[in-house]
Parts: C-alpha cells; structure tokens; sequence
C-alpha cells in the first residue's frame, strides 16, 4: 500500500516553479532517503507533504487522504537549531510535547486540573517511546545536560509520542559526529519495521547504506531504488569525490525525467 | 516587628507578596520566550495609561491595566509574525506611550501628585483597596498559566512544533503579553513601571541555574522575588529610601552573590 503518493507535483512561490513534475511513491516501512542540492526544493517537499503548502498543480496522498486530513499520522523531527540549551526542560517534558492530547482523552477531572503533572498512562507512554529509541533511563533529565545525538533521539521520541504511521525527518544529523549519525539511521531502519520512515539528508556517504529508496530532488525528481541496485560509497578515491559522482549521477536522471515530462506535455 | 505595627508596612508587605507571585511565574515564561524587552516596552507605555486616568478622573490602576493591555495586543499584533521587527516596535511603543503619560499629565488643571511614585515605586503609596485589585489581576495571571501550563511551555520551548501539533501559538503570544502587561500593572505601586522588568528578571535567572522544570522555575523565581521584595522594602522603611529602587538592588546583590558562589564552584570541580 502506498503511504504516500506525489503525482506530477508543480509549486512555485512567485513565478519561477521552485518544484515541477516531481512524482514519488513511498510504501509501507520503507526507509526513503530525500537528497539533493541546497535549494533545490527538499525542504518545500517536505512543507507540501505536511499540509503546510498546497500545490499549483498535481496531488500529494498521505495513507489515502490529503495531507491536511493525514496530518495526526504523520510524525515530524524538525532540523534542530533553534532549541534553546538552557530550557528549563526534562525529557518527560519534551517527549509528551509530541502528543499534548493525551493529557485529555486519559485524565480524570482531578487530573486535568492540574496540566502540571503527568497522570500515569501519560508517564507509561512516554517510556515506552524513549523505549523504542533507547533513552528510558534518561526520563527525568534536563534536554541540556544530553549529548547532541541522544538529543536527536528525544525529538524522534516526541514525533513517535502519537503513534504516527509516517515519520519525517529533516536532516536529523547536522550535528552529529559520523558514529552518531550511523547509529541514528541504524534506528531509523529499525522503526522502518514499524512504520515508514522519509528523511531529507545530506549525509549521503552514511544513509546509501541504510535507505531502501533515494529520491534525488532538484525541481524535478528522481527515485532510485538502494534495494535493487546499492551504491557503494567506501571507494578506494576518496569518499568525497564518489560523492559528487553520485550526484551528479542522480542529476542526469533528474533532468531526463523533465526532458520526458517536458515532451509528454507537448504532446 | 515593630514595623508590622502600621497599617501602610502591612500594606506594603502584602503588596510585596503579590508582585513577588506574578513577577516569579510571568518573568520566567519571559525570560525562556526571550521577550524581556517587549515586557519592557510594555512597561514604559503603562505612563500613557497612568496619564490618561488622572486627566480623565478614572483610578489609576484601571487606566494602567487597560492601557497596557491595548498595548500588549498592539504589539502582539505587530510583532508575531516580523519578529525582526520588534526592536523598532519596541522602541515606537516605549517612547510613544511615555510622550502621551507625560503630555496627558500636562494637560491636567493643578496636578500636584508625585509621579515619581509610579516610575520608582514607592510603599506608602499602597492604599488597602489597591490590594484587592492587584489580588483580582495576580487571581487571572495565576488561572491563565496554570490551567494553559502545557500550552505555554510547548510554545515556549518549541513554537514552529506546538504550532504543528494544533496549538494555536498566536492565540498563547497575545495571551503572554496580555499578563506580562497585567503583570506590569501589579508591579507599578511596589517597584514602579522603570524598575519591574528586574523584578521580572533577576530572580528568574538565578532559578534558571537551578530548575529541571519551567514550573520548578517560576515557584523558585517567585520565593526569590519574595525574599528580595522583603529585604528590599526593609530597607526601604530603614533608610527611607524609594521601595523600587531598594529591591532591585536586593535583587541585584543577590544574583551577584549567586555568580560568585557558582563560579567559586565551578574552579573547585576542577581543581
């Protein structure tokens, strides 16, 4: 079943179309990898999936409704720059952010007077999750005193909180070092069993080997399947520079893909 | 004890308490929204109001609070979504609000009030009845963020992700500064319109070092605020000095004590 479906997708948010002919099918538990070049319209793909835009032409279905309909499904890990350091904040906190109306589907009358304390369903759910992604033992701490990739780790928490059944990520690794980033992905293919997983990265030398499916987005896209045909970036050249070919590679592919759009609408 | 003896020390110590409250629990949502200077703002254009309602014969309180909270939901307005813009709106609304205090002020046949009181605080200026209305505003200050907690700490720490999860983060920013303006108005007889923002500051800092929790934050901010309150207006009674100024400077000697005690801790863990 397809969790989610982009058909010949158009955005643009003056004239110039920053996406066009962008197609893309994801289904259950798959692990897509989002990559491509600054600019090149992930992050509005990301918007338009989410419900935050809508597109000029073309559908998105998300679990076969429109993303708006879908958005209590979906889980978000926004990229984490913003996050202020010395917040007063423990992980319960954080983690129950994900899902504010738990408080009030379980709560006694006594309960929801008081919003400042966690009822014990809110409590058991909120280890179960840190469960999944490993981080139980740190329920009580405060988000600042955790390292960056155990910090990753509760934003996964807190977007797993409402039991979502598509997990999108926005580059969840920009400030990782590369074992942090490994074992991230690595939980990343683990929660693939449980649900699908779309992350937008840059970490392309690390996630080719996790990802079942890359999808190149630069205006237009181009999916490769990492299932059929893997691509093996530990070369003897030089990671950087295989790389760059593979970019490059995925770049080709794209512009063929709007090459043929481009003469299948003026037919 | 002797000083408890007079009804205006009472009064005073009530009011104490009071300013403490609201200053502990709202300072600390300021603080962690980084909205120290808009409070700021707001608290200098209350003169606008305290001007309007001793030209008009209105209570002075009554003035300030609406006033203020126009101004709140001005800002609210303005600044929401141009958050790069706030220092200039900031800056219009501070000066602007204080011209219209000031010519309002002018304007009132043979006013001879001391409105130094309201910029710097003063304690005998605390009547009885001012007690009750800042007990009404602390009562509505203290149900918003009690009953919203779980709102205003997911637009606290993280508002593009509370905005994603349905919480309407607009609705809870004009609602912050619509208290952090109530708040203000509290303030204004205890430590004047100038100095309120340290109230709101100080004490929440030094917490700050001290909490795992934004609630645990706001009770200590508020025991805090209490205590230099306390000391401040002791001081004030002493010496006889201005109330405001005293209990900033409390304040003030407070968290320098705090950094040093920190900083003496922090050499020792190394050494």
């Amino acid at each position: 079943m397809n969790v989610l479906r982009v058909e010949n997708l158009r955005f643009a948010y003056d004239r110039e179309p920053v996406l066009q002919g962008v197609n893309l099918e994801v289904d259950e538990h798959e692990f897509v990898a989002v990559i491509g070049p600054n600019g090149g319209g992930k992050s509005t793909l990301l918007k338009l999936i989410m419900g935050e835009l809508l597109p000029d032409e073309g559908t998105i279905t998300v679990l076969g409704k429109s993303p708006r309909q879908a958005r209590e499904e979906i889980g978000y890990v926004p990229q984490n720059t913003n996050v202020n350091l010395d917040f007063p904040i423990r992980v319960l906190d954080v983690v129950m952010m994900g899902n504010p109306k738990q408080h009030l589907e379980a709560a006694n009358w006594w309960e929801r007077l008081f919003p400042v304390r966690y009822n014990s369903l809110e409590k058991r759910c909120a280890y179960t999750t840190l469960q999944k992604v490993g981080m139980e033992a740190y329920l009580d701490r405060r988000i600042g005193e955790l390292s960056g990739g155990q910090r990753q780790r509760v934003m996964i928490a807190r977007a797993l909180c409402a039991h979502p059944r598509l997990l999108i990520l926005d580059e969840p690794t920009s400030s990782i070092d590369v074992e942090g980033q490994k074992q991230i992905y690595a939980l990343l293919k683990e929660l693939s069993r449980d649900l699908t997983v779309l992350v937008v990265s840059h970490d392309l030398s690390v996630i080719t080997e996790y990802a079942d499916k890359a999808v190149y987005v630069n205006r237009s896209s181009y999916t490769h399947d990492l299932r059929r045909s893997p691509i093996h970036l530990q070369q003897p050249e030089g990671e950087h520079f295989c790389e760059i070919e593979l970019m490059q590679m995925l770049a080709e592919k794209t512009c063929d893909c709007e090459h043929h759009a481009g003469k299948k609408e003026e037919s | 004890m002797e000083i408890l003896h007079y009804t205006f020390m009472q009064n005073a110590l009530i009011a104490g308490i009071l300013v403490s409250l609201a200053a502990g629990i709202i300072g600390s949502l300021i603080v962690v929204n980084r909205l120290v200077f808009l409070t700021g703002g707001v608290a200098h254009s209350s003169y606008g109001g305290i001007g309007m309602a001793i030209y008009f014969g209105l209570p002075i309180f009554l003035g300030a609070s609406l006033f203020t909270v126009a101004t709140a939901l001005l800002l609210a307005w303005l600044t929401f979504k141009k958050r790069h813009l706030s220092d200039t709106y900031i800056g219009l609304i501070w000066a602007v609000g204080m011209a219209i205090g000031v010519i309002f002020v002018d304007l009132t046949p043979g006013y001879n009030t001391d409105l130094m009181s309201y910029l710097f605080g003063s304690i005998l200026a605390v009547q009885h009845s001012d007690l009750w209305f800042m007990g009404a505003l602390l009562a509505m200050v203290l149900f918003a963020v009690h009953h919203w907690y779980r709102e205003f700490l997911a637009i606290s720490y993280d508002s593009d992700y509370a905005a994603l999860r349905g919480i309407p983060t607009g609705r809870f920013y004009t609602l912050l500064l619509i208290l952090s303006a109530l708040t203000v108005v509290i303030a204004i007889k205890v430590v004047g319109l100038i100095l309120v923002l340290a109230l709101m500051t100080i004490p929440t800092h030094i917490a700050s070092h001290r909490s795992s929790t934004l609630y645990g934050m706001m009770m200590l901010s508020a025991l805090l605020a209490a205590l230099f309150t306390l000391i401040g207006l002791w001081l004030s009674y002493r010496y006889d000095l201005t109330s405001g100024a005293c209990i900033i400077l409390a304040a003030a000697t407070g968290l320098i004590m705090e950094s040093l005690w920190r900083w003496l801790r922090s050499r020792q863990i190394r050494n």
